[in-house]
């Protein structure tokens, strides 16, 4: 049952982000993009990771994405850029990328298929999670943390002057 | 009491019982609103007005639902059933009594945080899909508001975490047995409380259909059964927002003498109350108010909260 499961979610990922790269309409492209990250968690679910499951769906597909859309709405471009993706999607430009990728699935498939078997999941706590990531992970952590917080300040730094150039030029 | 949870009867009963209930809010909150204002309020059709509801959905239904030609129509129409969906299966995690409920998920306080913050494309969805300028700037609104207010309604919930040890919803309420957590999590409330009003756009804290400044905001182009599924779904989020409130700082079923989904449901009742007077008495902030007031004060006062948590827990367990 569970592998059923699996196998659709699979399908629907998969079909999802094929949906997303050849749509034109930005926006349409964001949704498919939401339901192949949300088919990821579900994938996760099954697996055994209800952690990551979780996570998958609260940071990518209703923070980041969010995110996406905000920006995609705030440009507002329509049909200008339909039209110009309808010019990028020509298969002169695609099919180099799909037959190089269609080789790195091959041996994929070649290397399933020779021996290596199949993970079975096991169940994941977040206490475990927590452990790893502040016990043998706590220097990747904290880096993760400095880099994130240069971000942070560098957005700050960026928005500033902006400010500071609108104000003195009004005065 | 069986342990069996998520059996037939568990799921069609829930799900009729939060229809139900969100459907009648719309008499409710009506009726409480003008007892608070002095008014009268919907008391014409039927005992006490409670027909009210049949005669708003006989509207509803009988409205030409309308699709502008300017939109964009798989988008128009898949919005509004965003909100309603994940507001629907965030009812899957409450904990309603020993027994009762869908499931007994081990991180339902995160689900419920994941279903909450993908409740936000059904607004910018639809903002975008209207094409219309006021619309747009709902939605706008909408977007950096939710994802503001998201940051520390997640941060002001982990201190109850870090003293039950658990995420699971069902342990949270087993754990608050010597008392609730709104004592020791007083400021964790607050936070929460302001950030699920935030989260479900509701008065005071509706800027994205501030119908003042913006129309109906994101919902301006909507009409018929379509609009109906935010008005749903908004009714939906107090419900469940009331619900979580109870789960995480009330006790839950909790409670002396009375059965526990009786107590749960009682308990419910005030918070829903609690949204529908907050409505009637606070004025609107404005919008750069609402963004200052959520990254100046709350987000350092819900980081405060989790240190002192994390601190008092750490020094009561060493």
């Amino acid at each position: 049952m569970m592998l059923f499961l699996f196998y659709i979610t699979s399908a629907v990922a998969v079909f999802a982000t094929v949906m997303m790269i050849t749509r034109l309409n930005a926006v349409h492209g964001l949704l498919y993009l939401i339901l192949s990250l949300l088919a990821a968690g579900v994938l996760f679910f099954l697996l055994g990771a209800h952690f990551a499951a979780v996570l998958e769906v609260i940071i990518y597909a209703g923070a980041i994405m969010v995110l996406f859309v905000f920006v995609i709405m705030m440009l507002n471009q329509g049909q200008k850029t339909t039209d110009q993706e309808r010019i990028w999607l020509q298969p002169t430009i695609w099919i180099g990328p799909s037959v190089l990728a269609v080789i790195l699935f091959a041996e994929m498939l070649i290397v399933i298929v020779s021996g290596g078997n199949a993970e079975t999941g096991q169940i994941v706590d977040s206490k475990q999670v927590a452990i790893a990531l502040y016990g043998p992970y706590l220097l990747a952590v904290e880096l993760a943390s400095m880099l994130l917080l240069a971000g942070l300040v560098g957005a700050y730094h960026l928005g500033k002057p902006m400010l500071k150039k609108t104000l003195g030029k009004r005065a | 009491m069986s342990a069996g949870l998520g059996g037939a009867g568990d799921i069609i009963g829930i799900l009729a019982a939060t229809i139900f209930v969100a459907a009648m809010l719309i008499w409710v909150e009506r009726r409480m609103l003008a007892i608070w204002q002095d008014r009268l309020g919907p008391n014409r059709v039927g005992p006490l007005g409670l027909l009210q509801v049949m005669a708003d959905m006989i509207k509803m239904f009988f409205k030409e639902d309308w699709i502008p030609p300017f939109a964009d129509k798989l988008v128009f129409v898949l919005a509004p059933t965003i909100v309603f969906i994940t507001m629907l299966t965030g009812f899957a995690v409450i904990p309603f009594a020993p027994g009762v409920g869908i499931i007994d998920f081990n991180f339902g306080l995160l689900y419920f945080l994941a279903l909450s913050s993908l409740a936000v494309y059904s607004i910018v969805l639809a903002g975008y899909a209207s094409n219309n300028k006021y619309s747009l700037l709902g939605a706008l609104r909408a977007a950096a508001q939710t994802v503001s207010y998201e940051v520390f309604m997640g941060l002001s919930i982990m201190g109850v975490v870090m003293l039950a040890g658990t995420f699971n919803l069902r342990e949270i309420v087993e754990a608050q047995r010597d008392g609730w957590f709104i004592v020791p999590q007083f400021a964790g409330f607050i936070i929460f409380l302001i950030a699920v009003i935030a989260e479900s756009r509701r008065a005071p804290l509706d800027l994205p259909e501030a119908e003042q400044e913006l129309v109906a905001g994101f919902h301006t182009e909507y009409s018929g059964m379509k609009f109906g599924m935010f008005f749903v779904g908004e009714y939906l989020a107090i419900i469940l927002s009331s619900a979580m409130i109870v789960t995480l700082f009330f006790g839950g079923w909790l409670g002396p003498w009375l059965p526990p989904l009786l107590w749960f449901c009682l308990k419910t009742t005030v918070g829903i109350l609690l949204f529908i007077l907050l409505r009637g008495a606070l004025p609107r902030p404005r919008y750069d108010q609402l963004m200052s007031f959520g990254w100046k004060v709350m987000l350092p006062v819900a980081l405060l909260n989790l240190l002192v948590t994390g601190a008092v827990v750490l020094s009561l367990a060493g």
